[in-house]
């Protein structure tokens, strides 16, 4: 009913301005108090629809507030150049800024929420539209702002940094990964414990080819763990290379699948 | 009166998803139902807890004695534990005069705060987590329920559970110190009805909820409640009719369960695809089986991948930091 005054206000301002404002009239189906300051700072001017082209998945109650498994899937998209997860109303709201350079638009991680918010997921098209979709997850308060296990266990420094991983084959040319590395995460929001945080995390081949490029905040769970599809064979050697914000740089290395040639190991 | 309320429900259900959900409180009505001569039986929903239920989602057990009534698990609050109370009076003619608590989660315990903290007993394991525990599940259960809470309060039981036998006015109790669904699990066996009270060890039509368990302890804790005499079997959630097949099905979840959330650390799923998987067509009759299956995800995967994952670092470039 009230589509057609807001359709011929749309036509209007086609008139006028083509091209510009066309997100900033998209209704956000969730209705979250703060779309259209995430929209500004996350997307500017480029257009945005929510629709089925990205696919985020999450379980169906936050069962720990620390650690909330998100699955962002744009693999029905052409040409995804970058990803993000974003939780609206938490105090660092985009946990993962994914590049997946050479890699398949799918990323799965866990994050921190720190009360009831909109989950979300985001992808930039070629044709440079970002598709969105996610919903509202109702959690209990504090997930980023209490301490982490191990700063209350008091044995971070001890594994800070660990890595494990392993990779399965995932279609021709194609390797999942499943990568966790040991990190407090603080995110600052605890008195007395500063950020610190894994800041980025790339995969590269033996070539030394950028695959996939994750920007990481503070928000990710304590001890990150991420799944990743990279467009390398199972033959490849595969280099996994994180940052944190104090500069550390921690390397892991999965070796070619030695059992790749036969069509892969089973698992 | 019939037609009105209908067309409330009605008004009710047309009214969006999230609108409906803010339901603030309520009225409690729990209906003792006769299993045995002198044993009764309060139902939970089979649900999760959620406010149109009130957090009322546990099984209690009412057992009659010539000294007064056994309440075994008051239940999720105060008013709960309340309207127990009286529906156990006017089903055995007896007031409460002893409570016992099969283990420490909110569901079962939350509603002590009705009765005498000197006449609640439970197992020592379940006092101490009660003491360490019982504010946190408390803040969770007033997040969740609100107005059902009101006034309710963490008590401790006073009396300690020794494991063997009990004579309370003139009924003879066999008690059993168990554990996996939790640290500490009580069993009760009423002698004279041979009907035996499992708490959450088994669950019955309702997929096993797993937040503190240890899926080993628990298989164990199975294995030995199969061998115990009984004639009739209460679980801790789900129907007491055909519970005789509920340690076996609760035994065969948690089987599944454990070999499942392996299967998908190795096959290198994330915890949502974990929680997205099949679950076996023989639980289809099993209630909330996907909301705990994601749960159990939950409570297991962190741990499951530290373990079974190999390590591909070879140390940091950078010195440790010092602490």
């Amino acid at each position: 009913m009230r589509a057609l005054p807001a359709l011929s206000f749309l036509t209007q301002l086609a008139a006028a301005a083509p091209a510009p404002a066309a997100s900033a009239l998209v209704q956000d189906p969730l209705g979250s108090p703060m779309w259209q300051f995430h929209r500004r700072r996350l997307f500017g001017e480029a257009p945005v629809v929510f629709d089925g082209g990205v696919k985020v998945r999450f379980p169906m109650i936050a069962e720990d507030q620390h650690v909330f498994p998100v699955e962002v899937d744009a693999r029905a998209l052409a040409g995804v150049t970058r990803m993000i997860v974003l939780a609206d109303l938490d105090p660092i709201p985009y946990p993962l800024d994914y590049r997946p350079l050479h890699a398949e638009p799918f990323v799965a991680t866990r994050i921190k929420l720190d009360q009831r918010t909109p989950v979300r997921g985001a992808a930039l098209a070629a044709d440079g539209t970002w598709h969105l979709s996610g919903g509202w997850v109702d959690a209990a308060g504090g997930g980023c702002s209490a301490p982490p296990a191990s700063r209350v266990k008091g044995d971070w420094a001890q594994h800070l940094g660990e890595m494990r991983g392993i990779r399965r084959p995932a279609g021709a040319g194609a390797t999942r990964l499943r990568i966790a590395i040991r990190h407090p995460m603080d995110t600052g929001l605890v008195d007395g414990i500063p950020a610190y945080n894994l800041e980025t995390l790339t995969v590269t081949d033996t070539k030394g080819v950028s695959l996939a490029d994750l920007g990481i905040a503070g928000s990710v769970s304590e001890d990150p763990a991420f799944t990743l599809i990279v467009g390398a064979p199972a033959s490849e050697a595969l280099t996994v290379t994180a940052r944190d914000s104090n500069g550390l740089v921690f390397r892991g290395t999965l070796a070619a699948d030695p059992g790749a040639t036969g069509g892969g190991q089973g698992s | 009166m019939k037609f009105a309320r209908r067309s409330v429900l009605s008004a009710a259900l047309a009214v969006p998803l999230a609108a409906r959900a803010e339901q603030f409180g309520g009225t409690y009505a729990p209906r003792p139902r006769q299993i045995a001569d002198g044993v009764w039986v309060v139902r939970g929903a089979d649900e999760a807890i959620a406010p149109g239920n009130g957090g009322a989602i546990a099984n209690s057990t009412i057992i009659a004695t010539d000294a007064g009534t056994v309440l075994v698990d008051p239940g999720p609050s105060l008013d709960y534990a309340k309207t127990l109370a009286a529906a156990a009076l006017s089903a055995t003619g007896k007031p409460v005069t002893r409570v016992y608590v099969t283990h420490l989660h909110p569901d079962h315990a939350l509603g002590l705060g009705a009765f005498d903290p000197a006449i609640a007993f439970a197992l020592p394991g379940t006092i101490e987590g009660l003491k360490q525990d019982g504010d946190g599940y408390a803040d969770a259960m007033y997040r969740i329920l609100a107005g059902w809470m009101l006034g309710t309060q963490v008590v401790v039981p006073q009396g300690r559970v020794t494991p063997g036998p009990v004579e309370y006015g003139g009924r003879r109790l066999t008690a059993w110190a168990m554990a996996g669904h939790s640290r500490a699990d009580l069993v009760l066996r009423d002698e004279p009805t041979g009907t035996l009270i499992t708490g959450d060890l088994v669950f019955h039509d309702r997929a096993p909820a797993t937040p503190d368990a240890d899926l080993a302890q628990w298989r164990a804790a199975l294995d030995a409640l199969a061998v115990l005499p009984h004639r009739l079997l209460v679980p801790g959630h789900g129907p007491v009719e055909g519970s005789e097949a509920a340690i076996a099905q609760t035994r065969d979840w948690l089987e599944w369960l454990g070999s499942a959330l392996r299967t998908s650390v190795g096959a290198g799923l994330d915890m949502a695809e974990a929680g997205e998987q099949a679950i076996p067509g023989r639980f289809a009759a099993v209630k909330l089986a996907r909301y705990e299956l994601q749960r159990s995800v939950s409570h297991f995967y962190p741990r499951l991948e530290a373990e079974m994952l190999p390590r591909i670092d070879a140390g940091s470039e950078a010195p440790r930091p010092k602490v």
